[in-house]
């Protein structure tokens, strides 16, 4: 029978020794990471919160003076493009949701074999440079173009105008058009994580739900929308936040009258070389965009995600 | 006290010395000290239900945890200090853990190559056909059977000859059909080689189909450890009794403890308890559990009860309820002696079946008094029924 | 009834099918649209009217002043940033994903915060620094900017795949003689190597793409977006949409080429099997 030794022998000395050096491991892996970061990602940030409380002009050179009113200043100017940045976005959202759930679910379930050509036809436009598919919408989109003549001779055009998204009987240099290139560009980002958390329902539960008298709108509305909402709110911030703080559409396919709040930043950085208020924007779009994400994270119940 | 096992069919395997090995993670010991010896050439178990430390111990001897307190000895070597990479032993990993970017052949190949040797294929080529997988070996683990990759992960521990092969729930993740053929097998291929293994498992049956000597686990402690017809025939403490097969546990007092049986009385009744199988020093007037098997309870109808033969334990009863399971026929009985709250359990040979033995009849259970064990009554009675024997981790 | 209903009922039945390939064909449209165009001939400095079919662009791919320079340079800043930041985030994904630690979680977040902020906001922080310490702009700002933000995404990716390992492999490494640095060499990283691949591919396709932080970053060096952006405002050669095609069809060549390859594989195990 065994029972206790009597006397244990005692606590061997390379144990905490061998643990000890253990416990340094992802400390050291971790070193070279977090010092770029810190260098490259933190510090950025410091000197711009710095910058955006400075006066001064490019020749005298610009000083900290605390000079909060630049944040006030440019809120009280650019608010407009705030609210665009935001509608726009949030309109581009909805769409990519619109439009990429079909296609994610119809990968996910009823592609069989064709199930990778889908998936590399959603992925492949990546590889060509972004800019210039975005210019080819400006061919899609051009007066001349079969889109407008298709759209104008079914009066759509006039009725968008009245809506007052379109303006002219013209695409180009409109408020859709720049929601379009918003949306096609930010397609990709709804569709994967959609279709990765839809890849993961077992279709059986689609079967269970109609063996238990749900008809496929019920099952849908059930049981697989619910069981992928981990991909919508996923799918929703990786749309929304890089299309807040985008200017490219706006820029390539959109007129003065669709400038969005990166359009400023970049102009006011770039051209008028406004250092201060670049930066003010900038930190007042990333707390819209943290706070409008915390509020929207904290309502879909989903802390973890991504 | 030192725990040594009766020696095995021996073989080119090695003795394992436990000397006061312990583990504890902050608060919780996961392991007691313990002393143990497995002697080489063995086929020994870890028997016991999850959380028991039956696997911490194993991962103490394959190096994989490094114990609070005590020493691994292999073949009088103390390999304590040394990593895994360093020690002659090697493990079968729950759920196999077989390297899913490598073929099988490469799989099986790892420890050799690990070890400098140089030309494998004939090694492996022969491992392979011991455990008849010749013909598979370029294909990869997840296209093999459950089965077929137990048998790759118990070939790639085996080709390197190891003193002792460390079993970690090998069988846990088959059917029942599986397991059973399994298990031969794995005693065969131990037979054969002549190594020592140490199989860790929650299952009492392949602990007893397959080991020579058992440790029954639990809470961290060894309960009991014998050969599996020792431990089953005489168990020493309730959870062994319970964990191993069914008890039926009577409480009784001893009314004269002078003589080679003990005399007990349970309810109203007097039972027979040869004093050589009772577990504690009994005196008149203690409290003993009296234990025994169920197939070794026969039944009678009441109304033959003149029929059964002097010299047996007699206890009336009704039937409960009543099982045809095939081979017999399992019967719950209410009974005046019986404390536990079920009835006694009775499992009878489909041999003559009485048909007067159906739900609420009255009958008669009567045994040979030298088939009852005696254990001390100041312990759980229903220790070990009520265990916890998930796949998890122990 | 039922002969008109069935139409519709079958319509229901596909709308979904319907509306996918909807979708993929607002995603591809452009890419037919590029694909197109590069065969036009324009009559002015702007690509966007079809004129007429020509294959000059094709022929005489680098004759555009600056193009293949901006191209070559793109590629160089993509192979290298794919490298620092592929090296850096594996060590940081695997101290995360293998690893219980204090300060893991604020580790966790400051690797995530890049990802989850507005391109804009990083590219005017990061120039904000190069402009406040005097670096000058080009080649390594540009580099440094990259490797920034591929690191997060790097991390993502190695991350999931090491947390979905069994540790029981390295384990069972070490059981059959493996030494730690064997063991990491021999099992660790052709487990992990999927991810690894996965987030430095990704790294260089966002590199290579990579427009808004490099137009706050670059000062007066001209990667690919940059003179794609540049054309966007002074005349677009039809050039720009040789080079896209070409990068199409080489991706979507890539991706079938190694499904084929997979396929055979299968078949050439399964007819053994038989």
């Amino acid at each position: 029978m065994t029972t206790a030794a009597p006397a244990p022998a005692p606590v061997r000395e390379t144990a905490p020794a061998r643990s000890r050096s253990a416990r340094r491991v992802p400390y050291r892996l971790l070193l070279p990471g977090i010092l770029w970061l810190l260098l490259f990602f933190v510090a950025p940030l410091v000197y711009q919160a710095s910058t955006s409380v400075q006066t001064g002009s490019l020749e005298d050179g610009f000083r900290v003076t605390w000079h909060f009113a630049t944040y006030w200043d440019a809120l009280s100017t650019y608010w407009p493009q705030f609210l665009r940045s935001i509608g726009y976005a949030a309109v581009a959202t909805a769409l990519c949701l619109l439009l990429g759930y079909p296609l994610a679910y119809l990968i996910a379930f009823r592609a069989g074999r064709w199930r990778t050509l889908l998936m590399v036809l959603v992925i492949a436009p990546f590889f060509t440079s972004f800019l210039i598919r975005t210019l080819a919408w400006k061919t899609i989109l051009s007066d001349g173009g079969p889109v407008v003549g298709a759209l104008d001779s079914l009066h759509v055009l006039g009725l968008t105008d009245a809506l007052g998204v379109t303006e002219g009987h013209r695409l180009l240099a409109t408020p859709l058009a720049v929601v379009c290139g918003l949306t096609y560009n930010f397609l990709p980002f709804m569709i994967l994580p959609l279709y990765t958390s839809l890849e993961r329902i077992d279709g059986r539960l689609h079967e269970a739900a109609g063996d238990l008298y749900a008809g496929p709108l019920t099952t849908f509305r059930r049981v697989t929308f619910p069981l992928s909402m981990p991909g919508v709110v996923a799918g929703t911030l990786l749309t929304f936040i890089p299309a807040a703080g985008d200017y490219i559409n706006a820029e390539l396919l959109g007129s003065p009258d669709q400038k969005m709040i990166g359009n400023v930043v970049q102009s006011q950085f770039l051209r008028v070389l406004d250092y201060p208020t670049a930066a003010a924007l900038s930190f007042l779009l990333m707390a819209v965009i943290l706070g409008m994400v915390t509020v929207y994270l904290r309502r879909a119940g989903t802390e973890d995600v991504v | 006290m030192t725990a040594t096992a009766p020696s095995g069919p021996g073989g080119s395997g090695t003795d394992v010395r436990l000397a006061g090995i312990s583990k504890r993670y902050g608060a919780f010991t996961a392991v007691h000290p313990l002393d143990l010896t497995v002697p080489a050439g063995s086929f020994f178990a870890l028997l016991g239900a999850s959380g028991c430390g039956k696997t911490t111990t194993l991962r103490m001897i394959a190096g994989l945890e490094t114990p609070t307190t005590g020493s691994v000895v292999l073949a009088g070597r103390d390999v304590t200090a040394l990593p895994p990479y360093k020690r002659p032993v090697n493990t079968v990993f729950q759920s196999y853990a077989l390297f899913p970017h490598l073929d099988i052949h490469e799989n099986v190949a790892f420890g050799l190559r690990r070890r400098g040797v140089k030309s494998v294929r004939k090694q492996v080529g022969e491992m392979l056909d011991l455990v008849q997988l010749g013909d598979l070996a370029r294909r990869r683990p997840h296209e093999l059977s459950g089965g077929q990759q137990q048998r790759v992960a118990v070939a790639r521990a085996l080709i390197n000859h190891p003193q002792v092969l460390l079993l970690d729930e090998p069988l846990g993740a088959l059917d029942l059909k599986l397991r059973r053929q399994m298990q031969l097998e794995l005693k065969r291929i131990q037979t054969e080689v002549g190594i020592t293994f140490v199989h860790v498992t929650h299952d009492q049956e392949e602990a007893m189909t397959m080991a020579d000597t058992v440790a029954v686990m639990n809470a961290g402690r060894v309960e009991q450890l014998g050969a599996p017809a020792d431990l089953y025939e005489t168990p020493r403490t309730t959870f062994v009794a319970n964990f191993l097969g069914t008890s039926n546990l009577i409480t009784a007092d001893v009314l004269d403890a002078s003589g080679d049986d003990l005399v007990l009385r349970a309810a109203d009744g007097k039972l027979a308890l040869p004093a050589a199988r009772c577990q504690v020093p009994a005196r008149a007037g203690d409290k003993i559990l009296v234990g025994i098997r169920p197939e070794k309870i026969a039944l009678t109808h009441a109304d033959d009860a003149e029929t059964v033969p002097d010299g047996r334990n007699r206890v009336r009863g009704r039937i409960s309820s009543a099982s045809f399971i095939g081979v017999s026929t399992q019967y719950l009985v209410d009974a005046p002696v019986a404390t536990g709250t079920a009835g006694l359990s009775v499992y009878a040979q489909n041999v003559e079946r009485d048909p007067r033995l159906v739900p609420g009849a009255e009958v008669l259970l009567h045994w040979n008094p030298g088939h009852g064990f005696g254990l001390d009554a100041a312990q759980r009675i229903e220790a070990g029924t009520d265990v916890d024997l998930g796949e998890a981790p122990s | 009834m039922r002969a008109v209903a069935r139409p519709f009922r079958r319509l229901r039945r596909h709308l979904v099918v319907i509306a996918g390939l909807g979708t993929l064909a607002y995603l591809l449209l452009p890419n037919v649209i590029v694909t197109v165009f590069s065969f036009n001939k324009p009559a002015g400095r702007f690509n966007y009217e079809w004129r007429e079919f020509s294959t000059d662009a094709w022929t005489h791919p680098c004759d555009v002043a600056g193009l293949c320079g901006s191209l070559s340079l793109s590629l160089w800043i993509a192979l290298w940033a794919t490298l620092g930041a592929t090296l850096l985030g594996t060590l940081a994904a695997f101290a995360l994903a293998r690893h219980r630690f204090r300060g893991r979680g604020a580790a966790s977040g400051l690797f995530f915060l890049p990802m989850a902020m507005p391109e804009v906001v990083m590219a005017a922080s990061m120039a904000t620094l190069f402009l406040n310490t005097g670096v000058a702009f080009g080649f390594w700002t540009i580099l440094i900017a990259h490797i920034t933000f591929c690191l997060s995404f790097v991390v993502t990716a190695v991350k999931a795949r090491v947390a979905s390992m069994d540790p029981r492999l390295e384990q069972a490494a070490q059981d059959l003689y493996a030494t730690p640095f064997q063991t990491f060499l021999r099992v660790t990283l052709p487990i992990a190597a999927p991810g690894i691949a996965a987030g430095a591919l990704l790294s260089f396709a966002l590199s290579f793409d990579d427009f808004v932080i490099t137009n706050f970053n670059a000062g007066s060096t001209v990667t690919f977006p940059m003179y794609v952006w540049g054309a966007a405002q002074r005349g677009t050669p039809v050039q720009i949409n040789v080079v896209g095609t070409a990068m199409f069809a080489v991706a979507v060549l890539c991706v079938l080429a190694g499904q084929l390859a997979g396929r055979r594989k299968n078949r050439r195990r399964g007819s053994r099997r038989s």
